[in-house]
């Protein structure tokens, strides 16, 4: 898990949590330190599994007892069987693929269902931004400088609804974060964070 | 530091020999071992860790009146990875060492001399099972871990397959599933360095000048698979041994070619020269892939994994590993895995403490928790 999205870091997190049923089983791909599987396995008893390239998040893994796979999000998904968990979880990693596309409908493939939280490169901040100063935007959420981002792809809310429509993808829930809290309404708008639940 | 000593344990004495994989029965065997730590009340805190091509049953602590520690000592001892206040560690010398265990400089019962080439060809899974009985010998149903690096992780592989029921985890450390062509090939010219020495005589040289050269060449060998380009620049460079510049002969020149002497001289005074030719060829015939595919193979085991590999590993580079991984997770075995930055090459086993306990301590502290059964 990279820096950004800090703030609401705890709220995307609730927002996941609440999403997943008691003792699913889930993997989740980029999982950074492991902190919301972590929870996962604390509140709801679930049996997960993480995936992460970075070495140093694999010792903070393991040292908060949970199972983790040294390795990137898209080769990783191509061992497991169809509908192998119950939850697959995307969150703030999507960004930072490839392919995209792929991803999700393997992600797709093993899991039930699939959980995706991405960080929205259109919201009211960022638009103020490229309108009023002409450059690309650096926030708080997305505090990076284009030569240094880890993010290879950059799109809205609105963008990944258009995604999921054409590729056959069912949202059965979508929650926005903004300003360190839930948004409602005009969420491509307001929010800087999406979480979708999706099926297929 | 801890004080221990090696214990020992006899079985298979005739007419019950261990039928070894080739078919063929041998006995009586005596495995050398060690241990550290208590065991427990229920005898759930026992965990084996398997030595590599020229360990031995020491792996920690001190013998009386030596200064050098066991082989793995950075990882076990109280609050060590391998927690002797916590867990109860059991590291025996495999079936065809010359560390203590029945190798082919043991003394024959039935001619009065040493086996040499009579000793039968063991494999890894001839070595397990005899592990297997002195584990039972301890009274123990059931590991909470088998542990190994190189060889010895060769050891836990066969252990998770052969014996899914008496192991609740697995550890294993820069190793293969198999061995491949570039593998065997080291092998086999270390085994070549030993049988071209004309002092080896067919194996025939206890008593009599031993084959010193051929091992020393074969340790050599293998002591640069053992480190990386990088280490060996670090630790050498093109420094030279006690001299200013080059002799312009073939004297010893460079301290890489002095370090190699040395270790190689110093294998012989502890090695025997037909072990290194055994367990190398055990080491060559193992193949995790023989009858089933590797993922066939994995389907009956039930422990927890943690697979570890070095980035500068080219003898077994993580990408070989990384098969297994695979093939466990098609399996559905709970499996975690590092590839862990280091330029120590292979023997960064042995050397990196830090990140390895980083990983293999809490890993243990999670199946003592989780796998009660």
């Amino acid at each position: 898990m990279n820096e950004q999205n800090k703030t609401h870091q705890r709220l995307d997190y609730k927002v996941i949590v609440d999403m997943i049923k008691p003792q699913s089983r889930v993997l989740d791909l980029g999982c950074g330190d492991g902190e919301l599987l972590y929870l996962l396995k604390d509140n709801k008893q679930c049996q997960g599994t993480g995936v992460e390239i970075d070495e140093k998040a694999i010792y903070e893994c393991v040292e908060k007892g949970l199972t983790v796979l040294h390795e990137d999000i898209q080769s990783s998904l191509k061992d497991y069987s169809d509908k192998r968990f119950d939850y697959v979880i995307l969150n703030e990693s999507l960004q930072q693929v490839m392919n995209p596309r792929e991803t999700i409908l393997e992600a797709l493939r093993v899991g039930k269902k699939v959980i995706v939280g991405i960080p929205n490169f259109c919201q009211i901040i960022s638009r103020f931004q490229i309108f009023f100063f002409g450059r690309v935007p650096v926030t708080k959420e997305l505090p990076y400088e284009w030569y240094n981002t880890p993010n290879v792809r950059f799109f809205s809310l609105k963008d990944f609804r258009q995604f999921c429509r054409m590729n056959n993808i069912t949202i059965i829930k979508e929650r926005g974060i903004g300003f360190n809290k839930e948004i409602a309404g005009f969420k491509n708008l307001l929010a800087n964070f999406g979480i979708y639940l999706l099926e297929q | 530091m801890i004080k221990v000593e090696s214990k020992f344990f006899t079985c298979c004495e005739p007419p019950n020999e261990l039928v070894l994989k080739s078919g063929e029965k041998f006995g009586p065997i005596t495995l050398a071992y060690e241990t550290y730590g208590q065991l427990n009340e229920d005898k759930s805190n026992a965990i084996l860790v398997c030595h590599a091509l020229s360990g031995d049953a020491h792996a920690a602590g001190l013998h009386e009146g030596d200064s050098k520690p066991g082989w793995w000592d950075i990882m076990i001892g109280p609050e060590k990875a391998f927690d002797t206040d916590k867990y109860f560690v059991i590291c025996s010398n495999v079936l065809g060492s010359c560390k203590g265990s029945t190798g082919p400089n043991t003394i024959n019962p039935e001619t009065g001399k040493p086996y040499g080439l009579s000793f039968p060809v063991v494999t890894i899974r001839d070595m397990v099972n005899a592990q297997k009985l002195l584990i039972d010998h301890l009274g123990i149903k059931k590991l909470l871990s088998v542990a190994g690096g190189s060889m010895g992780g060769l050891q836990v592989l066969k252990w998770s397959v052969h014996y899914p029921e008496s192991i609740k985890s697995a550890v294993v450390i820069a190793t293969n599933y198999r061995h491949n062509a570039q593998q065997i090939a080291l092998n086999e010219v270390g085994r070549q360095a030993i049988m071209a020495d004309p002092d080896w005589q067919k194996g025939d040289y206890y008593g009599k000048s031993i084959p010193a050269r051929g091992l020393a060449l074969a340790r050599m060998i293998g002591h640069i698979t053992y480190m990386s380009d990088k280490s060996m620049e670090k630790k050498f460079g093109r420094q030279l041994k006690d001299k200013e510049k080059v002799g312009y002969d073939f004297s010893i020149d460079f301290q890489v070619e002095n370090y190699l002497k040395y270790r190689g001289d110093s294998f012989v005074q502890r090695f025997d020269a037909n072990s290194y030719l055994y367990i190398t060829k055990a080491i060559d015939y193992f193949d995790m892939t023989e009858k089933k595919s590797l993922i066939e193979t994995f389907s009956e085991t039930s422990a927890a994994f943690l697979v570890m590999t070095f980035t500068s590993d080219w003898l077994y580079p993580p990408h070989q590993l990384k098969q297994l991984v695979k093939a466990l997770k098609t399996n559905d075995i709970d499996v975690t895995n590092i590839v862990i930055e280091s330029n120590y090459g292979h023997d960064a086993f042995l050397i990196e403490q830090k990140e390895q306990t980083r990983v293999i301590s809490p890993f243990l502290a999670r199946i003592k928790k989780e796998r009660t059964w």
